[in-house]
């Protein structure tokens, strides 16, 4: 590990406000949770509440859609800065990933 | 960069997990690992969907037989909390709290070993209850691979932040380790999401018909 790292000593008004910073993002990331258990408990109660299929099955999959952005972009904090590139890597898998499921579920039939 | 190095809060740099050469490389390739996750649960929920409620002919079981909502939701809440948990463990590492991440991941652990454990309460209850094996038909196949690979992922991020912790019980914080923290807790929401899809369209699609 030839590579140095430069570290230095934050002044007090620099470490109170980073340290602000981390709160503030801390209790996002509080409402964030809040929102997910939101959006599960309207899952569960649109199925439960036997609504028709047609309905229920294209909101459920929304409600899944948002829940997976939130998660991505403020639990596994895609937000920051320096993100492009590993976000890129990920979107592509999905660009796959959402090629594979329309084949089986249109184009092969059992 | 020696490995041991001691930090203090307020030496501590805002983003440790990418302070490092190492760390930078081990963030960006592991987003392209889960770039790779993503494909193979692709497939996986492909499967699943063609061969969903099929079987040789007079013996299949169907997913609104089989699911129970109740279970579901206890496991959904259970692995949404511990992702949480795990937020709160990297909030603490950047905020250079040694031992309040060790005790989020504790926690962390304790939520997915309670999840994997209702898992394994569902397939049994499953296999007994209905018969419904492994072999049982295209659907159990389809059924147990995709619902297992995610708790085989589960299993492995419980060893992993395991073995993380234990090893670097006595070393503390430096960032040696902080990426090392950081690509555990990625991995960990990363199961969380692969679990929101599963139980929409296993078992809330399974339970609408």
């Amino acid at each position: 590990m030839a590579h140095e790292v430069e570290t230095r000593k934050k002044t007090q008004a620099e470490f109170e406000y980073a340290k602000r910073k981390r709160e503030e993002e801390m209790r996002g990331q509080v409402a964030t949770f809040a929102l997910m258990i939101f959006l599960t408990l309207v899952a569960f109660t649109a199925v439960a509440a036997d609504f028709s299929a047609y309905y229920v099955v294209p909101t459920i999959l929304l409600l899944a859609a948002v829940q997976v952005g939130l998660q991505l972009y403020y639990f596994m904090h895609a937000k920051e800065k320096g993100h492009g590139t590993p976000i890129f890597f990920f979107y592509g898998g999905l660009l796959i990933a959402f090629t594979i499921l329309i084949t089986f579920v249109t184009i092969i039939w059992i | 960069m020696d490995i041991n190095k001691q930090y203090s809060a307020q030496t501590w740099p805002d983003h440790p997990e990418t302070a490092t050469l190492e760390g930078k490389n081990k963030f960006v390739g592991f987003w392209l690992f889960l770039g790779g996750e993503t494909v193979l649960f692709a497939t996986l929920f492909a499967t699943y969907l063609a061969l969903k409620d099929k079987g040789p002919s007079g013996m299949e079981i169907t997913a609104s037989q089989l699911f129970e909502l109740p279970l579901v939701f206890i496991m959904t809440m259970l692995l949404l909390t511990s992702s949480l948990t795990s937020v709160y463990a990297m909030f603490h590492m950047r905020s250079y709290n040694f031992r309040a991440m060790q005790a989020w991941m504790a926690v962390t652990v304790l939520l997915g070993a309670a999840f994997l454990g209702f898992e394994i309460y569902e397939f049994n209850h499953y296999v007994h209850e209905f018969g419904f094996t492994y072999g049982h038909s295209a659907f159990s196949s389809a059924f147990y691979t995709l619902v297992g690979t995610h708790g085989l992922h589960v299993a492995i991020g419980l060893g992993w932040f395991i073995l993380l912790m234990i090893r670097n019980a006595k070393r503390g914080l430096n960032l040696y380790n902080a990426s090392k923290f950081y690509t555990i807790s990625l991995y960990w929401h990363f199961i969380d999401v692969v679990w929101v899809f599963i139980f929409t369209v296993v078992y809330l699609m399974g339970v609408v018909g």
